[in-house]
């Protein structure tokens, strides 16, 4: 496939093990440019630890993550790279990042990996608007010239933060909150809430964008408009997917490729349809030995 | 609207007069089995030296009719409110000139103080009010500002406040008395120096949060203090210093001489002068403090400051540097704390250790909590009544011929203080001015309610 050679995140040996536990085991898979790739798993299969190695919230085990933009890497760009000891080599507009060895800002900030929670992290306390324009911290905190230009009340910065505001209002249209822009985000309900998060990490302009869950705790037609707005992030704004969702009907509709944990540990790792019938797979979520598959089957009436 | 006034109607439902008296008749038995050891009898030691019992029951009818009737005042309101149906609260919107008419009314009344003090109580009633109410209040209100930065917006409890007020203060005195530098110059250099103490203290307390921090700056500001008894030979220990130059107007000193401000400008010499040129000083500063707040709120700094009183982690997930947007959050509140305590010791001539006891931080804590974490207003009103409610107990010498000639209404100040906090508490928990002001808005300007808006966890 032609897919193939576009690779922006690739993943080798993954090692995550807290005390005695072994979170991540030995985890190796690529994310390509413009794709959406799910993750997906039963409970405690370690999902959500790979987003925080990924993006630096945890320092992993072992293992090495590359991040590439707007080229891939070549395997000896990565290699010399990892011998030089360097965090990245980042050049204008992009670069080769090392993300196991960065801080989580820096991940967020340098190669622009961006990320959601499961448990929704927004400042409830402040606007909607406000949320969308703390997202665009760093390049408004160069425009104010490190706070310094920006206290003399230079124009630079105004004409910054007026650009700031548009893109937030953008985001706010796509999203359908425009005429709640000046409500507090803590106000909204849950599935706006939710969106306005997405639009919040989109607002940092990411390359990669982490969505943890994002399907959770939403109705049917907010499960189909989350699918809509995915399509939108992946299509015209040419930001690559990472996903962890239980919601299969999300997952099967959207993903271009799909790496399936348990305990883990990689068991499957490809298109959904070749996912939907890995026995693997279906042995994982209805908990059964692999050749118990098709008994196990007949009896739920698959 | 129909209704709205139906359900109004509805909703205001009798009062319960049994409840309410059921409910003060307990209060009054708990108050008078309360009273019965403490109230009840004094003990007194005769001539041939035996302990006497005079009982007080009159004391203890008043006490236990105060609580009566206080406890059926209380629940006939709390049973009025709860009849009402609270309407949903709406966000207030703030206007815009509504905000700019009061502050410029502010404004002119806080530039005006000193001649309104000169003509109403004359030029040497005065000065007790420029200096004591005025220069005093606004020194609290400078100190609140700063302390808001760190505290109200960025969210990191800061115990310790009153070591950067110190550090300002001993190098201003230090600074000028062993090298000879003028007010002009250390004042600069007392806010460099209370910002670098600031990140100095930021930096191994940054991985703290909620009561660790508040534990480790309460130790910081308790170590400044005590190096500075200590270290004799430099800061004199517990006799303080003392000589310290008085700040000077252009150049001009204010002293009888010829070279002098009375002198230059043509007008007699009055001790009033440097009293009213110290209350425009700090004016000066305290606006400054005022003015960098609200403009760096706007800016990406402050947005990251309220971003991370709101949730680090999310702040760390947006590329924001937590460790820098902190430890600017310390120096910048160091620096305010700092020049305050320039100013503290210009003004005094004298400093000693005894200024910046533990009670001095947490009497601007409770300032910046009582007034709204995050609102200057709030701050202002706070410090106001705070501090000028203390002087206003050494007013009220009058109360002696109610109390008795022994009866001192100073005594009485941390009881006010507590009680000020009790009610406080449950009337508005999160303090004066409980609503957030965006910093940016696209329509409307509308107040965020504080039930959203978190406190901070260190």
């Amino acid at each position: 496939m032609a897919k193939q050679a576009d690779p922006l995140l690739i993943v080798e040996n993954l090692t995550m093990r807290f005390g005695g536990l072994l979170a991540v085991n030995n985890l190796s898979f690529v994310a390509q440019r413009g794709d959406i790739t799910a993750i997906i798993g039963p409970n405690g299969a370690g999902k959500t630890t790979v987003f925080n190695c990924i993006t630096g919230f945890y320092k992993p085990t072992s293992g090495r993550m590359s991040l590439a933009f707007p080229t891939p890497a070549t395997e000896e760009e990565i290699q010399r790279l990892t011998d030089s000891g360097h965090r990245h080599s980042a050049h204008d507009g992009g670069g080769l990042f090392l993300l196991e060895r960065m801080p989580d800002f820096e991940i967020a900030a340098k190669a622009r990996v961006a990320r959601t929670f499961q448990n929704i992290r927004l400042f409830s306390g402040m606007t909607v608007l406000e949320n969308l324009v703390v997202a665009q911290h760093n390049p408004l905190m160069r425009a104010s010239g490190y706070s310094i230009l920006g206290l003399l009340g230079s124009g630079h910065y105004k004409a910054a933060e007026r650009a700031a505001v548009e893109r937030a209002c953008h985001w706010l249209e796509k999203i359908n909150l425009i005429h709640r822009a000046d409500d507090p985000a803590g106000d909204l309900p849950y599935g706006d809430q939710r969106r306005l998060e997405i639009a919040r990490a989109m607002c940092t302009e990411p390359v990669l964008l982490c969505l943890d869950e994002p399907a959770a705790g939403l109705n049917p037609r907010e499960s189909a408009e989350l699918n809509e707005l995915l399509r939108y992030i992946r299509d015209v704004e040419k930001t690559s997917i990472l996903l962890i969702e239980h919601d299969m009907s999300v997952v099967m509709e959207i993903s271009d490729h799909i790496v399936v944990l348990e305990y883990g540990m990689k068991i499957a790792d490809g298109t959904p349809a070749q996912i939907r019938d890995d026995p693997k797979v279906i042995a994982a979520y209805l908990g059964v030995e692999d050749e118990e598959v098709e008994q196990a089957e007949a009896e739920v009436g698959i | 609207m129909a209704t709205i006034a139906e359900v109004k109607t509805v909703a205001v439902p009798a009062i319960s007069w049994s409840e309410a008296l059921k409910k003060s008749a307990f209060a009054a038995l708990i108050t008078l089995g309360l009273c019965f050891p403490v109230v009840a009898f004094r003990t007194e030691v005769d001539i041939s030296n035996r302990l006497i019992l005079l009982p007080r029951w009159g004391l203890v009818l008043v006490f236990v009719a105060a609580a009566f009737f206080g406890q059926l005042v209380l629940s006939i309101i709390a049973q009025r409110r709860a009849g009402i149906v609270k309407a949903k609260r709406q966000p207030i919107a703030i206007s815009d000139r509504a905000s700019i008419i009061a502050k410029a009314f502010g404004l002119v009344l806080l530039v005006a103080y000193p001649f309104l003090a000169i003509g109403l109580s004359g030029a040497s009633g005065s000065v007790k009010w420029i200096d004591n109410f005025g220069i005093q209040i606004l020194i609290y209100i400078m100190l609140g500002w700063g302390l808001n930065i760190v505290v109200g917006l960025a969210g990191l409890l800061d115990l310790g406040y009153v070591a950067f007020y110190a550090v300002g203060a001993y190098s201003t005195a230090l600074l000028t008395k062993t090298f000879g530098l003028s007010f002009w110059t250390v004042l600069p250099l007392a806010g460099i120096l209370a910002a670098f103490w600031g990140i100095l203290l930021g930096f191994p307390v940054l991985r703290l949060r909620g009561d660790y921090l508040a534990i480790v700056t309460l130790a910081f500001g308790e170590i400044i203090r005590l190096i500075l008894i200590n270290w004799v030979e430099v800061t004199g220990g517990y006799a303080g210093i003392s000589g310290i130059p008085r700040p000077t107007f252009f150049g001009l000193p204010f002293n009888a001489s010829n070279q002098g401000f009375a002198a230059f400008f043509g007008i007699p010499f009055s001790p009033l002068h440097r009293t009213i040129f110290l209350y425009y000083l700090i004016l000066i500063l305290a606006l400054l403090t005022y003015w960098v707040t609200i403009r760096l709120r706007r800016l990406p700094v402050g947005r990251a400051w309220e971003a991370l009183r709101e949730d680090e982690i999310a702040c760390r997930a947006l590329g924001i540097n937590t460790v820098s947007t902190k430890l600017t959050a310390f120096a910048i509140g160091a620096m305010f704390g700092g020049f305050a305590g320039a100013f503290f010791a210009a003004r005094q001539g004298f400093i000693s250790p005894e200024s910046f006891v533990f009670m001095e931080s947490a009497v601007i804590v409770a300032i910046v909590v009582l007034g709204g974490m995050g609102s200057p207003l709030g701050v202002a009103i706070a410090a106001t009544v705070m501090i000028g409610g203390t002087e206003i107990l050494r007013e009220l010498d009058w109360l002696k011929m109610v109390f008795g000639s022994d009866f001192d209404p100073t005594q009485y100040r941390m009881l006010l203080f507590g009680l000020a906090m009790v009610v406080m508490m449950v009337w508005k928990p999160r303090g004066l001015i409980s609503t957030r002001e965006p910093s940016v808005y696209l329509k409307s300007r509308k107040g965020v309610s504080v039930e959203h808006v978190s406190e901070g966890h260190g």
